[in-house]
């Protein structure tokens, strides 16, 4: 992959494959010890600890068009290229929590890239589910939760009405610009 | 910089045109493969390019959904446009722009663009 962000979109369509409501995406930055943590948590049908051990497996899937799944593997090795680690969590009927570290000062670092465009598809094109979305670089912080988002918007109003679409669209770009200091897109 | 508390003004304007957009009112749900191979192959821009058109017309009859792997990763992006009456046609080895094309010909005057279908190669 070559940004970070469709790395987390394709995390993000398991979370969605198991029917999960709420789905968490984190992505924290600490200047200081140089690491960029992701995190994304969701409250769907979880795994057995039997599939929690397979899936880092590229030879393991649980669908049935192919005999292999690349995701979480491709999404392990990125993080642990840099120096960083990978972990994942899950419990069957709770929920699955996955999480990787990079070191961003590394040469084998992959860029973050356009994660506020890849939240914004992720609410648009999912809107009967719930994300909580978190930036942090440094001091600077930035938190969208749809729930908050519907509450202003109201039942008649949903969060892939083309209004609100663009709206949010723009909200996410001027917020994630800010994060990054207007360095980057 | 844009703040939570325009969302009001967008949720008075949406009031005063209600029962536009409900479920019973899609006309066409645009499905997107963004599964790993998917995503590789460049679905993301090719979504971006649906959300965006279609949030650009002001189109109330189309939802935009993404979806897992459909099985047919050599011809990914691979996007499927079902219509109300169940219908589908599945356009594959998408780009941005065979995505603008799709909503203005498809979603917006109801012509199949038959050149970009799974079919088509193969003649």
């Amino acid at each position: 992959m070559r940004e970070l962000a469709l790395n987390v979109m394709d995390i993000a369509q398991n979370s969605i494959s198991a029917k999960a409501a709420l789905i968490r995406i984190s992505v924290e930055e600490d200047l200081e010890a140089d690491r960029l943590r992701i995190l994304v948590e969701d409250n769907g049908c979880g795994m057995t600890p039997e599939q929690v051990q397979s899936v880092v497996d590229p030879f393991y899937t649980t669908r049935t068009t192919r005999k292999v799944g690349m995701g979480i593997p491709l999404f392990k090795m990125e993080a642990e290229m840099t120096g960083g680690s990978f972990s994942i969590r899950s419990e069957k009927g709770k929920g699955t929590s996955l999480q990787a570290e990079f070191v961003p000062s590394h040469v084998d670092m992959i860029p973050l890239g356009d994660i506020g465009g890849v939240v914004h598809l992720l609410i648009t094109c999912n809107p009967d589910r719930d994300f909580v979305f978190l930036r942090k670089k440094g001091q600077r912080e930035f938190v969208l939760d749809t729930r908050e988002l519907r509450n202003l918007l109201g039942e008649e109003t949903p969060l892939n009405a083309p209004e609100v679409s663009q709206w949010l669209r723009d909200y996410l770009k001027e917020h994630m610009e800010d994060i990054e200091g207007g360095n980057e897109i | 910089m844009k703040s939570l508390a325009e969302l009001q003004a967008i949720r008075d304007k949406a009031r005063a045109q209600i029962g536009l957009r409900s479920e019973e009112n899609v006309e066409f749900r645009v499905q997107v493969g963004m599964a790993t191979c998917g995503i590789a192959a460049g679905a993301r821009p090719v979504l971006s390019a649906f959300v965006e058109e279609v949030a650009k017309r002001d189109l109330h009859n189309v939802m935009v959904t993404q979806t897992g792997c459909i099985g047919i990763c050599q011809y990914e992006p691979v996007v499927e446009v079902v219509s109300a009456d169940g219908s589908k046609v599945t356009y594959v080895k998408m780009t941005p722009e065979k995505a603008v094309r799709v909503v203005n010909d498809h979603l917006v005057n109801g012509n199949v663009v038959t050149e970009f279908t799974i079919g088509a190669g193969s003649n």
